[in-house]
């Protein structure tokens, strides 16, 4: 599996993340959140910077399920499905992710079927810090 | 001269007047830069003008056969202009907007750009994990989003989802390209008819798209010369009019991962639009025939959209009836498109353009004057829009 090549500006999110924390990069002056990650507040030019915490919860934006040709890892497990998650406090924040039947669990332990567009998730993540989404 | 002054900038001040191109094929034996000099010496050859006049160049910053390496071997002058354009497929019609506005602003007078890629030799672009993405890939390529095709298929399943848009409207997309690919002997899909059969139940390359909702794989060249309207009436060719041009890069636009802003299914398509038309003598509906950027069928129904044919969320529904094939309301991608002629990064949809405004095409639709040209939508972009 590809591990998250961590830039400078993502890797506070990474780091959230290995603690259990789902937290997105927001404009310390006028309070926009921002992703991805990125220097200076697009709304105010701003380079004060804060990570703020999200409740975890959101909603299925959109999926897809790939199907090979693909990295020998992902071919393994395909087909397998990656959602585009809607976070509930930042709706223009869609984080890319596997809907999962469990914390760890791999990328097809939930059916394709299951999967629909509008379905309320939360964030869990594996011990390696990655965020997942399952029901709920 | 007083006159051309006080004319606004480009408006049919230059004109493309010579097409090349090599055959196109999963593998030709030659290499890229051979491919490249072939290519740029058959529009030259079209055009009836000689490489030591070529001053100006421009290609993509994905062209591997740089500059220096082309001037040399085809015998080119001096060149006092030259410019690459980013984003892959996004900056074809870039390429001859930038020798337009060299040309008409006296930087140049000859201009030629070019496109030579072994995309059906070479390994897939997304197999190369170590290549740094314009949003970085920490954010999609863990989670198994590894490929263009899976980018935009996101897009695709919120796009049906809001607008009940259907695999049928895709499937009008391909068969209208692979019908115009079996008119065109040049083409790698030319005895390849396509059946709604074989679409719904080919393989799937990531839900909700199968394997005839994406581009070809093609080893090919081609190029075009784009001369001052004044110089083109003593070519060889009947001038084809570069009457407006634009790029476009929206406000918070992401590239094919378009997915944080407020409406991520209104893309480049709609930014290079508005500068288009605002600069035309005619509307979308005065288009006689378009060749739109076909890297995957969804893109067709969201530009369809952005540069004003039908409404938001209309773009499925205008493909029906046969809309887009000849006799329809839009006919597209006459040579087959990157769908089912070639995938040279969108080049093959600038030289079908003028081989409509000539007449000359394999499908021609009849009395044709006017083309739309599009670059990769999902990307940042560049549109022209040609005339007779
Ligand atoms: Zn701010």
């Amino acid at each position: 599996m590809l591990s998250p090549v961590i830039d400078p500006e993502g890797a506070p999110f990474w780091r959230y993340a290995a603690q259990g924390e789902l937290r997105v990069q927001a404009c310390a002056d006028c309070g926009e959140p921002r992703f991805p990650p990125r220097p200076c507040c697009p709304h105010c030019q701003s380079f004060a910077a804060e990570w703020r915490r999200m409740s975890g919860h959101g909603r299925i934006w959109s999926y897809v399920v790939p199907h090979p040709p693909l990295l020998p890892d992902y071919a393994e497990q395909a087909p397998y499905n990656v959602v585009l998650v809607e976070l509930a406090e930042a709706p223009r924040i869609r984080l890319v992710g596997n809907l999962v039947a469990r914390a760890g669990a791999r990328l097809d332990s939930i059916p394709p079927d299951r999967v629909r567009i509008g379905a309320k998730v939360r964030v869990v993540f594996t011990d390696d810090g990655v965020p997942q989404w399952v029901y709920g | 001269m007083e006159v051309r002054k006080v004319m606004a900038g480009l408006k049919d001040a230059t004109a493309i007047v010579g097409i090349g191109r090599t055959a196109f094929a999963k593998h030709l034996p030659e290499d890229e830069r051979t491919l490249a000099c072939r290519a740029v010496l058959a529009a030259l050859d079209d055009a009836g003008i000689s490489p030591g006049e070529v001053d100006a160049l421009a290609s993509y910053t994905m062209e591997e056969t740089d500059e220096v390496e082309l001037a040399k071997a085809v015998g080119f002058g001096d060149l006092s202009f030259f410019s690459k354009v980013g984003y892959g497929g996004g900056g074809s019609c870039a390429t001859v907007a930038h020798l337009a506005a060299a040309i008409a602003a006296g930087q140049a007078t000859v201009g030629v750009a070019w496109r030579s890629r072994k995309r059906g030799s070479g390994p897939r672009p997304w197999t190369n994990t170590a290549v740094q993405l314009p949003t970085p890939g920490q954010w999609t390529r863990p989670f198994g989003l590894l490929r263009p095709a899976d980018e935009i298929a996101m897009l695709t399943r919120r796009y049906m989802h809001e607008y009940g848009a259907t695999r049928d409207h895709l499937f009008n997309v391909a068969l209208a390209c692979r019908n115009r690919a079996n008119q065109n002997p040049a083409a790698m899909m030319y005895d390849r008819p396509l059946t709604r059969e074989m679409y719904m139940t080919s393989r799937w390359i990531s839900e909700p798209l199968c394997l005839y909702d994406n581009c070809l794989e093609t080893d090919g060249a081609l190029a075009c010369v784009v001369v001052s309207r004044e110089r083109a009436r003593d070519c060889r060719q009947r001038p084809v009019y570069v009457h407006s041009a634009a790029q476009g890069l929206p406000a918070q636009h992401h590239g094919m991962v378009n997915y944080w802003n407020d409406d991520p299914l209104t893309g480049p398509a709609w930014t290079a639009a508005r500068h288009l038309w605002k600069h035309a003598d005619f509307t979308p509906q005065d288009v006689d025939v378009a060749q739109i950027y076909d890297a995957f069928t969804p893109l067709i129904l969201l530009s369809l959209e952005g540069y004003g044919f039908c409404g938001r969320g209309e773009g499925g529904a205008f493909t029906e009836g046969g809309a887009l094939e000849i006799g329809g309301r839009l006919p597209l991608n006459t040579a087959g498109g990157g769908l089912s002629e070639a995938y040279v990064h969108g080049f093959n949809l600038i030289t079908e353009g003028v081989r409509q405004l000539r007449g000359s095409s394999t499908a021609q639709v009849p009395g044709a004057a006017t083309c739309l040209v599009t670059a990769g939508e999902g990307v940042p972009t560049s549109a022209l829009l040609l005339r007779s």
